[in-house]
């Protein structure tokens, strides 16, 4: 969600934008620029106003993020595929998947000049697990062993720093996590773990105002309300260096008038395409437009914790399932953004597989009805989607609703919440009347991210109440096995059990529609939805 | 006069602290919390929730935070600070209320000059050809919406004749808020014309007007001076309470156009429910209203030598 205003995100409104850089080393531009390249050109991209001061720990919103993402540099990234790619670590090794060790690659310096040292990492995430510095990722350290100590749910915290990290030599420090989890190395790719320079600590809000990282990209200046610029950073030494001399990240309203803006050359890069532009932007920009799935999906919800939905055969919620026809709603109704979904993890995930949840997912309005009526039918033969009417979603919830009545006769209305924030509210409170729309982009691209995180009893993306013992159980058996493609395959084996309890209603896939001016090449978008900055290339004026 | 203007400030205070309370209550009954809106669908660390609700003292009871709230912004000019942004919300005005101003003040200016002048030359050919014309011209631009104002001459200036830019990235550039600030103008600049040719038209047939021909005024005397200063009573009545909403209500038009002012940043508060960014935009927009209605007030005793103010 690309502020709370702008229709791409509003979806999955105030989303944590995770940045997948997709080192696509070599990824030179096609042919389709004649130019020769300026590798000091210097570029503009479409943003908005972070929400957040520009401290790594603290930045959730996609704005924000992009701007995070091209400051600083994580131990490690990951390809477009979904592999683990070294950037500042040279390597991060366990025997036995709980306890890490990191070893960094020398000579890095954040760009005020100061070495990057394991001091650097240890320190940087102690300061933003605390939650006396009020860093809204701070959650993202729980993994971590003596986490609860640092920030326990009551009373006050016995200690200020983490049990589980330590300080071995300048380049070198170990993780220890509160249990087992094979894949914990792709959380390390999250902005939230980045290292912190010493001058951060002195003043950590002037730090939000004029960031020193250690990435690519070199903070220049944030004018309010209207533009953050970067440059390339010369001494940097990771793979994913710039091939651009710098980005310019610009304020828009709305995309409508970005979109204006691209076509009359005051922007070269555009992150999503507003509605209305939808239909005519392939033809404006021919090969200059982007189309393309991202690691992201629509779901609706069940709120479990209802009387209606309380004790329900889950052949019911399969029927409401198939009753949706996903195919003609894409089409139309959304414009071909989105993909029909076919299972509940996003493509562009390790571990991603398609046709899971089989014909759960197929519109089918006779085994609909069916089972429906094998399931014991709906109570009260009515229900609501609930979704905030400030995001777009009317005209597909409504879609969704008259399909659902059409097949099955079951009553069907949209439950409009007058904003993104109302919407929350009713969720967090548990008054949710029956069914609601919710989303997810991925935090990192492993299947777990899409299961452990949304369906697990405890899990912060459950807000529906869902809970399933079996599965908690084989999601702890995932958790702990002991090779990532164990883990993976467990993972997916839970997924495809997902279907006999429906623990949400699968709906569709996001994808990336987006396009840049004719002065850049070479630009690609990432498993977030992101563009990578630093695989542009300006051509010569 | 100056006990007049005096009791009008003092009158001012119950109406400040009133509709202040007003809004901050609005924006706490809205359903939504602040603090745990910053982390959409992920839910947050109930830890660090805690922890900003604290610092942000909405875990207080409403109206001891109204009060913490006016006092720091009466005795030490300190609006709060934005949840989300951390920074001071005096900040976030002062970004704001530059450019909204500098797009009002064109505004203002294109429609007092244009209006006036239109409902002068209307008022003086009433009931005829030139008269009529005018009608039809301002009835059209009453009844277009914004929206579709700004998108036409866009279509038109920006993408087809190339005249302007399409959308404003530099708001110190006259020449970028000069569509924005015509399609600001123009529903005003209708009424203007359509008070200021009504006013005239009464005008014309008074005793004082056809006395000053009598006494072989030159015409320019007459229209310039006797007819205006008694036509333009109820033009700058309007033309006063419309600087305040050029000021707060350019909403759409803002959208429309990619100027980061006040209007945006009041859409954004609302729907983020930062009541303090909220209450401070709405503080200094009371304030503006407060004191253009003085203003107009004053006026009318220059405009009308018979109107005074013991």
């Amino acid at each position: 969600m690309r502020g709370a205003k702008s229709a791409k995100w509003v979806a999955i409104a105030a989303v944590v934008a995770l940045g997948a850089t997709a080192c696509g080393g070599g990824g030179d531009s096609k042919g389709d620029s004649k130019a020769a390249v300026d590798p000091n050109g210097i570029f503009s991209v479409e943003s908005g106003e972070p929400q957040n001061p520009l401290q790594p720990a603290n930045t959730m919103e996609s704005y924000g993020s992009l701007v995070v993402k091209s400051l600083f540099s994580q131990l490690v990234s990951y390809d477009s595929a979904g592999k683990i790619v070294m950037v500042n670590a040279q390597s991060v090794d366990s025997k036995d998947n709980k306890t890490f060790t990191v070893k960094l690659k020398s000579g890095w310096k954040f760009h005020d000049g100061t070495p990057v040292t394991a001091t650097s990492y240890v320190k940087a995430w102690n300061w933003a697990a605390n939650p006396a510095n009020k860093q809204t990722n701070s959650f993202w350290f729980s993994d971590i062993q003596g986490y609860d100590e640092v920030a326990p749910a009551k009373g006050k915290p016995k200690a200020t720093e983490m049990s589980g990290l330590k300080v071995v030599d300048d380049n070198t420090f170990t993780i220890t996590l509160s249990k087992a989890m094979p894949y914990f190395v792709y959380k390390l790719g999250y902005e939230v773990f980045s290292p912190l320079p010493e001058s951060f600590y002195k003043d950590p809000k002037a730090a939000g105002e004029h960031p020193i990282g250690n990435g690519p990209y070199k903070f220049v200046s944030w004018q309010h309300k209207k533009q953050i610029q970067v440059a390339k950073y010369a001494d940097y030494k990771g793979p994913d260096a710039a091939k651009n001399g710098g980005v310019i990240f610009k304020n828009y309203a709305s995309p409508e008038t970005a979109y204006e803006d691209l076509k009359s050359g005051n922007v070269d890069v555009l992150t999503q395409i507003a509605p209305k532009d939808l239909p005519v932007y392939k033809q404006d920009l021919g090969s200059r437009a982007i189309d393309q799935s991202f690691s992201a999906i629509q779901t609706i919800a069940v709120a479990y914790y209802t009387k209606q939905w309380k004790n329900i055969d889950p052949k019911v919620i399969q029927g409401l399932s198939m009753a949706i026809d996903r195919n003609t709603i894409t089409k139309t109704v959304l414009n071909n953004t989105r993909e029909p979904a076919t299972g509940w993890v996003a493509k562009g995930v390790l571990g991603y597989k398609p046709n899971v949840a089989g014909d759960v997912t197929t519109y089918n309005p006779t085994k609909a009805k069916q089972l429906i009526k094998e399931g014991g039918g709906v109570p009260g033969n009515k229900i609501s989607i609930q979704f905030n009417a400030d995001g777009g979603h009317k005209d597909w919830v409504d879609a969704v609703c008259n399909s659902i009545t059409n097949a099955t006769g079951v009553k069907c209305v949209g439950d409009s919440k007058a904003d993104f924030q109302a919407d929350l509210n009713a969720r967090d409170a548990k008054q949710v009347k029956s069914l609601y729309r919710s989303g997810w982009v991925l935090d990192y691209p492993f299947i777990a991210n899409f299961i452990r995180d949304l369906y697990g009893t405890k899990s912060d993306g459950n807000q529906g109440g869902f809970s399933n013992k079996k599965i908690d159980d084989e999601i702890a058996a995932a958790d702990s096995a002991s090779t990532l493609e164990e883990s993976e395959q467990k993972y997916q084996e839970i997924e495809a059990q997902l279907k006999d309890s429906m623990p949400s209603i699968p709906l569709w896939y996001y994808k990336v529609n987006a396009g840049y001016s004719e002065k850049v090449s070479g630009v690609k978008f990432n498993q977030a939805g992101d563009p990578v900055l630093e695989g542009v290339q300006v051509a010569k004026k | 006069m100056g006990r007049y203007v005096a009791r009008r400030l003092l009158q001012m205070i119950p109406v400040f602290i009133g509709t202040t309370l007003l809004i901050f209550l609005m924006v706490y009954a809205l359903p939504g919390d602040p603090v745990r809106g910053l982390f959409g669908d992920k839910g947050g660390s109930p830890q660090v929730i805690a922890q900003l609700r604290h610092q942000y003292g909405l875990d207080q009871p409403i109206l001891v935070q109204y009060w913490h709230y006016m006092k720091n912004m009466v005795l030490h000019a300190d609006f709060g600070t934005q949840i989300a942004s951390g920074r001071p919300v005096t900040d976030v005005l002062g970004d704001a209320f530059p450019v909204t101003l500098r797009l009002a003040a064109l505004a203002f200016l294109i429609e007092m000059v244009f209006g006036i002048a239109l409902g002068i030359v209307a008022g003086l050919r009433a009931g005829r050809i030139t008269d009529n014309a005018i009608l039809l011209v301002t009835l059209l631009l009453i009844s277009v919406p914004v929206f579709v104002l700004g998108y036409i001459l866009k279509v038109i200036f920006a993408f087809d004749l190339n005249w302007l830019p399409p959308n404003v990235n530099d708001s110190t550039n006259v020449n970028e808020l000069l569509m924005p600030a015509i399609v600001l103008a123009t529903a005003s600049l209708a009424y203007v014309t359509r008070l200021t040719r009504t006013s005239i038209a009464e005008n014309l047939r008074a005793d004082y007007i056809r006395t000053a021909v009598a006494k072989g005024l030159p015409r320019r005397r007459v229209v310039g001076v006797h007819l205006m200063r008694n036509s333009l009573i109820p033009v700058v009545t309007y033309l006063g309470t419309d600087i305040g909403a050029l000021m707060g209500g350019a909403v759409v038009t803002e959208g429309l156009f990619n100027i980061q002012g006040v209007g945006g940043t009041i859409y954004q508060s609302i729907v983020r429910r930062e009541g303090t960014t909220l209450v401070g935009l709405v503080t200094i927009l009371v304030l503006v209203y407060l004191l253009a209605n003085l203003l107009v007030d004053l006026l009318y005793a220059v405009l009308d030598p018979r109107i005074r103010y013991a």
